[in-house]
Order: structure tokens, then C-alpha cells, then sequence
């Protein structure tokens, strides 16, 4: 086992990804020198160890890159054991994985769908993010994760991390468009294990103030607004002003 | 656990998947019976896997012992950590297995059948958007094999996870050829040539579909979508 001041992540402050793999690598009490990256402008760093999609995190260990952000996290557990973020029984390791998929594949893109869009587009969207919301509460109330308190159990595991580092955007867009995304009434176990899990020391530590994420997204926000010049459009998040965004939520392009 | 269980293994899946089929690939490199379900992807659904998939609501789905398994990758990494001993299809060392995964993820989102979605548009557009898909098709399958390079396998010597995410696709290259009128063989040797090597492994012989059948099937799409 290399000693861990052979770390260095290449990330974007506000980047959901790149807080995934920093509360991994605390969780697990591991050091590690930070880079941080401009999405519109990478360096040459990045370029360099993530050529196919050129985008953060990246891992260096030791000079070796790991890439994508579910990826990395597998890789920092198997290869530092100690507090394991994985579960041991492959069926429950199957059914995290599954819910990191899902995740990735429907409820970020439905979330950054609420933020890019405007007036029918983006009732759509909300209806989207409420659907999938819907499927998680479900599994947390009667399903795969019934009566535990994280989605690891008594601990923060994978699932948390990936879940979790990135709804706080939820909350973040819920203020700048003025929408209700996570009902406490509709969502009463999703909601109470958000919060659960915004309390974690480690948490509190790796995700950036909400002032300064409100900021952000205000800003973006506006600029795509002057952009489209306020007419109605569901325009999916894709290259340009909403890449920041893409960045943010969910880390790629398309 | 450990050794080959053929209790209640079920694969819910569909004959021309190549998402089923990197299941079966890696049933059959284990050596794990299982019962076969076909389901009808232009017919109804069974009930069996609305409730197996109640997300997605496709195959395949691996239900053992009655708990069901979703996403053909985590399929197969489930195959794999379950029946440890035999034929491990992900390496032992934690950064050779990132690797894996990594490549293995790019091939889920990048290279897909016409019934899924992005590459659909090489059958459906015309003009300028069919050759910008081929474009990107190409492109695709240039850095696959810029990754294969001279190795036998992606991982080198073993055959492994990155051979079973991507070599169900090489009986679709017939049909890409056809319609987007180019010569893989003559863009990418060492790809094909690669899955050659990798047909004469049983567990792939077995499980690729006929070329000409998939070529046959794509066209009982088009003509259910109304593509021309």
C-alpha cells in the first residue's frame, strides 16, 4: 500500500463529482494535494490523464490516473480497506451500483433538466425529478434499504456519496427557480436521509456553502436566460453556458 | 458460494440483446446453468420482469434465488464476485480493475444497437446527420482499438470485462457496414481481428448472433418505426 502523499485530485469546486471522490478520500482519513480545474479552460494536466472525456475528477495515485467518479470511489475502497464504503455481499453490492447508475443515467439529467428549462419545459422536468424521487423513496420505505439510516447502513457508503454529493444542488435550485423539488411531505424518508446525511462532519467539510453555490447557479442562470431571451424552451443541458452547469451536476456532456 | 451453483439462476433477456448476451458470455465462462427466459422486446412485457425492473423495465435481468439483478454490467460483475474461483473476469489489482471498468462504462455509453438510442441514427438520417453518426462512429471504434492495441485482450492475456462489454457488438458490425457504407475491417484490423480471437472462445461462439440475422431483424425495425 502506497503511503497516501502519493494523492492528487484534479476537481472544480462547485463540481458534484469531484465532492464524491473528496468525502471518499476523508472518510477514509486519506491526504491529498487538491488541483482545482476550470471546466471551460482544462489544463494540461487534465487533458493529459483524461484524455476520452476531458473533464474532472481525476485521481492521480502515484502518477496513475483513475477516472469517473464511480469508478474512482471503487478504487479508493479496494485499495485502502480500512471503513469500507462498499458493501461486502455482492447482491447488495449489485443494488448500490444499480442505484449509482440510476443516479447518473435519470435523476441528475432530470435535475439539471429543471435548471435549463423554462415555463412547460419545466413543469416537465419537475414532474421528472418527482417520478424518480418517487422510485428512491420507495425503495428507501419498503424496498432494498427499508429501516436503515444511510443507504451503506449505519454508515455512509457508496450509495450516499454518489446520492447525496449532488442534492444539494436540489435545495440550491429549489430557491433560484422557485420550484419544490423535495417535499418533506412527499419525500419524508428521502428527506430526512438527506439531512441526516448534510450532517456528517465529513459532509459539512466537502460541500462547498450553500451561499456560494446560490451565487453560482444565479449567475449561470442569468446568463442563460439573456442567452435564450427569456423565451420558452426545454433545452436540455448541453455545450456552451449550460456546460458549467453539466459540470456541476452531473459531470459530463450529454 | 464458490463453487458453480445452479440453483435458481434465471436471465431474463431477448436473442438479439448484446446486453443479454455479455450476460450469457459470462454464465458460460463460469460454467453456471441457468434457466433461459425469452422475452419479446416488440411484444408485450411479462410480468416477471415489470416486477424484476420495475425501473427500467428491460433486459436482461439475472434473478438468483429470486432476487433480481438489473444493468448488464453490474450483471456481470455480480456474476463474477459471486463465483470468485473460476475464470475471473475482472483483474485482481485495484488499478487494473478501474481500468476495466472504466472501458467498460465508455462501450455502455458509446456503442450501442439501434434500439437503444444514439447510434439509431445511422439508420435513420440522411445526409449531412448520417455522415456526422459515422463520423462519431467511427471515431469510436478508432479509440477502442487504439486502447486493444497488439494485446490478444483488453486487459492483455485474459479474456475479461472490457471483451465481454464490447465483442456481443461484433456481430452487429455486418449490419453497420451495410447501412453506413464502410469497411471496419479496413478502419480497424486489430478489432477484428480481435473478435475473431474471441469467437473461438465456446462461451462466444455460442452466444453471438448470425450476423445475417441480425442484419434481418434491424430491418423488421425499420419497418415497425417506419425508418426509410
Amino acid at each position: 500500500m502506497d503511503p497516501p502523499s502519493s494523492l492528487k485530485l484534479l476537481g472544480s469546486w462547485a463540481d458534484s463529482h469531484t465532492h464524491r471522490v473528496q468525502l471518499a478520500l476523508k472518510l477514509k482519513g486519506l491526504e491529498f494535494e487538491y488541483q482545482e480545474e476550470d471546466a471551460i479552460n482544462p489544463s494540461p494536466a487534465l487533458l493529459l490523464h483524461n484524455p476520452v472525456y476531458k473533464k474532472v475528477p481525476v485521481l492521480l495515485h502515484s502518477d496513475r490516473p483513475v477516472v469517473e467518479s464511480v469508478v474512482i470511489l471503487q478504487y479508493i475502497d479496494e485499495t485502502w480497506a480500512d471503513n469500507p464504503i462498499m458493501p461486502a455481499d455482492p447482491f447488495e453490492r449489485a443494488v448500490a451500483r444499480f442505484w449509482c447508475h440510476f443516479a447518473e443515467d435519470k435523476l441528475a439529467p432530470a435535475v439539471g433538466a429543471v435548471f435549463s428549462s423554462s415555463g412547460e419545459g419545466q413543469k416537465t422536468a419537475v414532474d421528472q425529478v418527482h417520478d424518480n424521487l418517487k422510485l428512491l423513496e420507495r425503495e428507501l420505505r419498503d424496498g432494498a434499504f427499508k429501516g436503515k439510516r444511510f443507504f451503506g447502513g449505519d454508515k455512509i457508503g457508496l450509495l450516499d456519496i454518489v446520492l447525496g454529493c449532488g442534492s444539494y444542488w436540489l435545495a440550491v435550485f429549489e430557491e433560484v427557480m422557485e420550484v419544490k423539488l423535495v417535499d418533506p411531505g412527499t419525500f419524508p424518508v428521502f428527506h430526512a436521509w438527506l439531512k441526516d446525511f448534510e450532517e456528517q462532519n465529513e459532509v459539512k467539510e466537502t460541500i462547498p456553502a450553500i451561499d456560494k453555490l446560490l451565487e453560482y447557479a444565479r449567475g449561470i442562470r442569468q446568463m442563460m436566460l439573456s442567452l435564450s431571451n427569456g423565451t420558452s424552451t426545454t433545452a436540455p443541458a448541453a455545450a456552451g453556458t449550460t456546460s458549467a452547469i453539466n459540470v456541476a451536476v452531473d459531470g459530463r456532456s450529454g | 458460494m464458490g463453487e458453480v451453483d445452479t440453483k435458481g439462476v434465471v436471465l431474463l433477456d431477448f436473442w438479439v440483446s448484446p446486453f443479454g448476451q455479455r450476460c450469457r458470455i459470462a454464465l458460460a465462462e463460469k460454467g453456471v446453468e441457468y434457466e433461459y427466459r425469452e422475452e419479446n422486446l416488440l411484444g408485450d412485457k411479462s410480468p416477471l420482469l415489470l416486477e424484476s425492473n420495475p425501473v427500467y423495465k428491460k433486459v436482461p435481468v439475472l434473478i438468483h434465488d429470486g432476487k433480481p439483478v438489473c444493468e448488464s454490467l453490474l450483471i456481470v460483475q455480480y456474476i463474477d464476485e459471486w463465483w470468485p474461483h473460476r475464470a475471473p473476469l475482472l483483474p485482481a489489482d485495484p488499478y487494473a480493475r478501474a481500468h476495466a471498468r472504466f472501458w467498460a462504462d465508455f462501450i455502455d455509453k458509446k456503442v450501442r444497437p439501434p434500439y437503444a438510442d444514439a447510434s439509431y441514427v445511422l439508420w435513420k438520417l440522411k445526409g449531412e446527420g448520417h455522415s456526422a453518426a459515422k463520423e462519431e462512429f467511427t471515431g469510436i471504434l478508432k479509440l477502442l482499438e487504439g486502447e486493444l492495441g497488439d494485446k490478444k485482450y483488453f486487459a492483455g492475456d485474459a479474456f475479461g470485462f472490457v471483451d465481454i462489454a464490447l465483442v456481443p457488438f461484433v456481430c452487429w458490425f455486418y449490419t453497420y457496414e451495410t447501412y453506413a457504407g464502410f469497411s471496419i475491417e479496413e478502419l480497424t484490423p486489430k478489432l477484428v481481428a480481435w473478435g475473431k480471437r474471441c469467437m473461438e472462445r465456446e462461451s462466444v461462439a455460442k452466444t453471438l448472433s448470425d450476423p445475417h440475422k441480425v442484419f434481418e431483424f434491424v430491418g423488421v425495425l425499420k419497418k415497425r418505426f417506419g425508418v426509410e
